[in-house]
């Protein structure tokens, strides 16, 4: 029989029975959609949190340092060891060649070192970093007390939390106060050749500076938003980064590397920030970085780790989410059974007619299969309603709690599509069992049956 | 396309089946021929096996042993689905009970075989309208079987017996339930179809209007062929 006569013979008798097969289909519904819910509340979560990550900057952020930087003290150098070549010093010619990678943002030096804070005439000592401005999108400083700074340059400072409590008790009270930062400026010693700008340094090597620089407390931030790799602890005192620039602050690298090479007319850097346009580019960035003779990492491997979590994870879900499924096609199994013992008659006389016990095969796969369209399609918009309940009710929790809302569920299209296909499928499944009953039936014994 | 020969022939043909440790011998090593164009009537009594007979001719049921060779070809040898096409495209069968699907209209039921046969959709209004102006009930293409009469809805099972132009027409006791009259009335349409170059094989156990109608009466009981004689009808 022809696809199209089948299926109109397969809806027309959907149609006889019509309220048993569509209580049927909700059966299909209710376990789809309990699965949709179940996988939208996995892949939601993990959208949440890839997006929060992903904002954190953590993931599109390759760390760029010399080879030897994270060597210990004593430990033979191995990479120079192996190779002729000198060296690649950290420097600003090596941040513009960075740079000009495709699929690059940023490249941005850290700048953290540790300092002493004069606030009320008291000393407390504190890692001071420079933030980028870009890092105003990356999701930290979201729920701040204050705001982020005022340009990229300005001579404001973000407290971490911790830090704030330890200036004052009050710490909502320190926005809008003044501290001082005291730090060790580098002055270049002009012997041969005068310092230029920012990035050089006489041959020579250079001197340090006690110097003091008056800042406006902007903000106070729950997060550690300076927290993580690449640094020397977290820092917990914030400042513009072009701000940390222009202090030319002595860093932790600073009397390391005028020992190893006293002939470098730049300033180095201990390490770069390398911002990638998508997690995806880090991998081949990473590459092109090594290939340059520096060191490169990322949280890659972390990234995929927690991948892999919420695979197991949505795995879980679905596992559950199917339980309510497997019901369904036990009722599908019993619809299709109890079709055969009403239309017994009927599969005789088709039979007798010339249908092919393929034909009967068919015509019940194609009801089984309807019911199980139906039941996806419905059990879709169920699953999606129930998504939306949960994430309205979670929002309104939040904003009592005076947390931001957040999109706890998430039905993305392949989503449907596969739970449109698992429910044929499961259904085709379910009625494997009575089409093949259906198609054996002895035409002489259905013909007498009464 | 009709062959040369025989319309029917059987050979030897047992059926029996399996009853608890022995066997029930339904059709017991009957040889019959039928003509082309010739219309039979089966006649016996119940339990005498003519319908078991006309359902291993309709290809519905395989003999135990023997030969039934149908239109050229032995039906006996042939796989489930060669006798599902036999069933389709040699065979036209007619039922005592109609067998009509009650949820379709009358014009759906007779394209049924359409359908089943994959004839182009639009061929098919016109093969319909053929065969139920063959039982002269154009009339009531709409209507549901319950909304018929008996011998209308016997006349609808017989246009969609001949929808599909069976060269054999197999008929299971088609006046058992209707009256004299409308009994008389289908077995004239049915003694009609042989001028379509039509053979007829009928099961009844009414000698009288099968004297009247078919051109040949064949007697059977216990599963045998009894005996097979002109009908009065052709004899006068």
């Amino acid at each position: 029989m022809k696809a199209r006569d089948l299926t109109d013979l397969a809806l027309r008798n959907l149609r006889e029975a019509i309220f048993r097969n569509a209580l049927t289909t909700l059966g299909v519904a209710v376990g789809v959609a309990s699965l949709v819910a179940m996988l939208s509340l996995g892949v939601g979560l993990q959208e949440l949190a890839s997006k929060r990550l992903s904002q954190s900057g953590l993931f599109d952020t390759i760390v760029v340092t010399p080879k030897s930087t994270f060597r210990g003290a004593g430990r033979p150098q191995r990479e120079a060891a192996q190779t002729d070549k000198p060296r690649r010093v950290l420097d600003e010619d090596a941040r513009k060649e960075i740079e000009k990678f495709p699929n690059v943002i940023e490249v941005y030096p850290q700048i953290r070192f540790f300092t002493e804070v004069r606030f009320n005439n008291k000393p407390f000592a504190t890692v001071v970093a420079g933030m980028p401005d870009s890092s105003r999108n990356s999701g930290s400083f979201d729920g701040m007390r204050g705001h982020f700074f005022s340009s990229p340059a300005a001579n404001e400072a973000i407290l971490q939390v911790e830090f704030a409590k330890e200036l004052s008790e009050k710490t909502d009270s320190l926005v809008g106060q003044d501290l001082v930062l005291r730090y060790a400026e580098r002055q270049a010693l002009s012997t041969n050749a005068p310092a230029t700008g920012n990035s050089t340094e006489s041959g020579g090597g250079f001197s340090v500076v006690p110097k003091e620089l008056r800042l406006k407390i902007v903000g106070v931030v729950e997060t550690e938003p300076a927290a993580g790799y690449g640094g020397y602890g977290n820092a917990r005192l914030l400042i513009p980064l072009e701000t940390a620039a222009t202090l030319r602050a002595a860093q932790v690298n600073d009397l390391r590397d005028i020992v190893r090479d006293s002939g470098a007319s730049k300033t180095t850097y201990p390490s770069l920030s390398v911002r990638a346009k998508s997690p995806s580019q880090v991998e081949g960035l990473e590459t092109s970085i090594k290939n340059l003779g520096f060191n490169a990492f990322s949280l890659l491997d972390a990234s995929k780790s927690l991948r892999t979590f919420f695979s197991v994870f949505d795995l879980l879900l679905g596992i559950f989410g199917s339980l309510a499924l497997a019901v369904a096609t036990l009722g599908i199994v019993n619809t299709l059974a109890m079709a055969i013992l009403e239309r017994r008659r009927e599969i005789g006389v088709l039979k007798a007619l010339g249908a092919a016990d393929s034909d009967v095969q068919q015509l019940f796969f194609v009801e089984a299969g309807v019911m199980g369209l139906l039941g996806g399609l419905f059990g879709v918009l169920f699953g999606w309603l129930l998504g939306r309940a949960l994430t309205y009710g979670t929002n309104v929790y939040l904003h009592r709690q005076n947390l931001n809302s957040i999109e706890l569920s998430s039905v993305p299209w392949w989503l449907v599509l596969a739970a449109l296909g698992f429910a044929v499928l499961v259904s085709l499944a379910a009625g494997l069992y009575p089409a093949s009953r259906a198609a054996k039936l002895n035409p002489v014994d259905a013909l007498r049956y009464e | 396309m009709s062959l040369p020969g025989p319309a029917i022939q059987l050979d030897h043909i047992s059926r029996y089946y399996s009853m608890g440790a022995g066997s029930v011998r339904a059709v017991d090593d009957l040889s019959l021929t039928v003509a082309q164009n010739e219309f039979l009537a089966l006649l016996g009594s119940s339990g005498s096996g003519k319908s078991t007979l006309l359902n291993l001719i309709g290809g519905l049921d395989r003999p135990t042993s023997g030969t039934i060779v149908a239109n050229g070809q032995n039906i006996a040898a042939l796989c489930s689905l060669e006798l599902a096409r036999y069933r389709r495209n040699t065979i036209g069968m007619i039922f005592q009970s109609f067998n009509l699907l009650t949820r379709m209209t009358l014009e759906e039921n007779v394209e049924l075989p359409l359908r089943l046969a994959e004839v182009d959709r639009t061929e098919r209004p016109g093969r319909v309208r053929e065969a139920l102006e063959r039982v002269r009930l154009t009339h009531r293409l709409g209507h549901r079987p319950v909304e018929l009469s008996g011998g209308e809805q016997q006349r609808v099972a017989i246009a969609r017996a001949l929808v599909n132009r069976p060269k054999i027409l197999l008929a299971d006791e088609p006046t058992g339930n209707l009256d004299s009259a409308t009994g008389e009335a289908i077995l004239t349409l049915l003694q009609e179809q042989t001028k379509y170059g039509m053979t007829i094989v009928m099961v009844t156990h009414e000698r009288g209007p099968a004297e009247k109608f078919a051109d040949r009466l064949a007697i059977m009981g216990d599963g045998k062929l009894l005996s097979t004689s002109p009908a009065r009808g052709v004899a006068q």
